[in-house]
């Protein structure tokens, strides 16, 4: 019964049954103030997307995600407020800033291995808040940045209320989601699935590591540049707390929840929280007290994240009930010769 | 073809290779004897790109390796299948041979060619293609291995390994292909403990003691010596 479910979750089709759903919320959702929850989670979920690239599928811990993300934000918000670009052209810079600043700090960062870089980025992430808040020149430093544009809608289309603009969002999302779905059934995908299975392997098949790992980085990046960015058209007053390292743990927990390396692990982590945090505001600040414990639990019983757990779970249900085509867990592991069909190959 | 002149190779203050000279002429298959620790795997990560030399001198068609790129090594035609398969289980079986072809990855043409060669050297892999490569027997995974380092379209394979944990009857099926693939033009340094399989079907040896090369011969002379039967073939 779980088994028919699950495999009834993991059907091509199903995608649709969940565009149509998150197409149909706003008309089910109590109040406005649940579509702007809404949109912040698929703002966030975009970012946590570009966090699976890098860390996901490369295997690479980046954690200047937030500050990325903060670069986005601030692209635009300086632009459309101090400079007076409207919304789409200061859009399309933010991307382009983030990418640049991401092939950049790749091309550094990205020599370093393992921990190190882990620890060169989280540094990055901290020179970033520090920029923002200390920079007063540019970035206003801690009072932030206002009055900034709301992305203009064409002919009848206002992006500036909250419905229009959550189905604004949920259009990007679903951009994200399908590249990615692409990118990860493609050879690049397949590249950095190597990567993160092991430099020497990656090597010894003749991939470029630095080409392949700035390329994923400058993806991630971008990625966190467009949420940054979209965050900043929605909220429309940044602060270099947006640029907090808090917020990169933030999304590596909403990864880690979800499914690190999943295609769906980013959507479902993301949800999963925004909406138990929402669900327990009442508690006001009470609320970790029953959302820590919660989290410890989902870690020890869910530690591929709910959707790499229920991927593997159907995988072994499959395999021991004899199903010829299992389910394809996209984590990917890379073998030694040690598995039972050898042992069997051996007797 | 391959030329190694004085070669050093040191992990921090040990010395992993010392003074290796030694030459792989065109479409030989030259085995590497020698025991766990010799220094087998160290040379052929080295010949790779993964280790740097520390002294001396790598030759490839006239073409120097010293500091070059693991990739760029691949591009030039010397390509390692790792001992111990590492394939990427849950891939499937295309899958993983297609990402041997990395380096030709725009020929796509080509590397579909390729991929059919593939599958006639190993028919039993056609079948399998769409199942994830964890899910296959040890010896169609060492198929697997070899099928994606030949997908590099490599002139010179360096195989390490190949028959480890392998049972006997799959392991002279894996030696058949070895001379197969060396028959077919593919220049193969073959590194193994199963020293008898491997001279029988070798056109020279070298064997490694302790980071060097202590003897070099043909398959005959490596065969009828004393000390190479005692120490590697027990007889």
């Amino acid at each position: 019964m779980m088994f028919k479910l699950a495999a009834l979750l993991t059907r091509p089709a199903t995608k649709y049954v969940f565009i149509l759903l998150a197409l149909l919320f706003p008309l089910f959702a109590a109040n406005e103030y649940q579509v702007y929850v809404m949109s912040l989670a698929f703002v966030w979920a975009i970012a946590v997307y570009g966090l699976n690239i890098i860390t996901g599928y490369c295997g690479q811990l980046n954690l200047a995600h937030g500050g990325f993300f903060a670069i986005g934000a601030y692209t635009l918000g300086l632009l459309t407020s101090d400079y007076g670009w409207s919304f789409w052209p200061a859009f399309v810079a933010a991307l382009l800033m983030t990418a640049v600043l991401g092939f950049i700090t790749g091309v550094i960062s990205l020599r370093l291995k393992e921990h190190y870089f882990a620890i060169f980025t989280l540094c990055v992430g901290f020179i970033i808040y520090m920029l923002l808040d200390k920079w007063e020149e540019l970035t206003h430093g801690a009072i932030g940045v206002r009055d900034i544009a709301a992305p203009y809608g064409f002919g009848v289309v206002d992006f500036t209320d909250s419905v229009p603009f959550y189905y604004l969002v949920l259009a990007f999302l679903i951009f994200s989601i399908w590249f990615i779905s692409r990118l990860s059934k493609s050879l690049l995908g397949r590249t950095f699935i190597a990567i993160r299975n092991g430099d020497e392997l990656a090597q010894s098949l003749g991939i470029n590591l630095m080409r392949n790992k700035v390329l994923a980085f400058v993806l991630s990046t971008t990625y966190a540049g467009l949420a940054g960015a979209l965050y900043a058209g929605m909220v429309r007053f940044i602060g270099p707390e947006d640029a907090n390292i808090l917020h990169t743990f933030n999304l590596i927990t909403y990864l880690l929840v979800g499914g690190i390396g999943t295609l769906f692990g980013p959507l479902v982590g993301t949800l999963s929280i925004v909406w138990l945090t929402q669900s327990l505001q009442f508690l006001e600040t009470y609320k970790m007290i029953l959302f820590g414990p919660l989290l410890v639990l989902l870690v020890i019983f869910f530690p591929n994240g709910l959707v790499g757990s229920l991927l593997l779970w159907m995988r072994r249900k499959a395999e021991s009930m004899g199903v010829a085509k299992a389910p394809k867990a996209s984590r990917v592991e890379t073998s030694n010769s040690a598995t039972g069909k050898e042992a069997e190959n051996n007797a | 073809m391959l030329q190694l002149k004085n070669v050093d190779v040191c992990y921090g203050s040990f010395k992993a290779l010392n003074e290796i000279s030694m030459t792989v002429n065109s479409g030989e298959l030259v085995v590497l004897l020698g025991a766990n620790g010799a220094g087998k795997s160290s040379l052929f990560n080295t010949l790779s790109g993964l280790n740097k030399p520390t002294a001396g001198d790598i030759e490839f068609e006239g073409k120097r390796l010293n500091g070059l790129r693991p990739s760029a090594i691949v591009d030039a035609g010397i390509v390692q299948c790792a001992e111990g398969r590492k394939l990427f289980p849950q891939m499937s079986v295309q899958q993983n041979l297609m990402l041997g072809a990395y380096v030709h990855r725009r020929d796509k043409q080509g590397n579909r060619r390729r991929y059919k060669e593939i599958l006639e050297m190993f028919p039993i892999l056609e079948e399998k293609a769409e199942q994830p490569a964890g899910s296959l027997s040890g010896g169609q995974q060492q198929m697997v291995a070899i099928g994606r380092a030949m997908m590099s379209r490599p002139r010179l394979l360096m195989l390490d390994e190949p028959s480890l944990g392998l049972a006997p009857l799959i392991v002279r099926q894996m030696f058949q292909t070895i001379q197969q693939i060396n028959s077919l033009g593919t220049t193969v340094l073959l590194a193994e403990q199963n020293a008898f399989a491997a001279l029988k079907i070798a056109s020279r040896a070298y064997v490694m003691e302790n980071g060097r090369l202590v003897m070099e011969g043909d398959r005959e002379a490596m065969l009828g010596n004393e000390k190479v039967r005692e120490a590697y073939i027990g007889a």
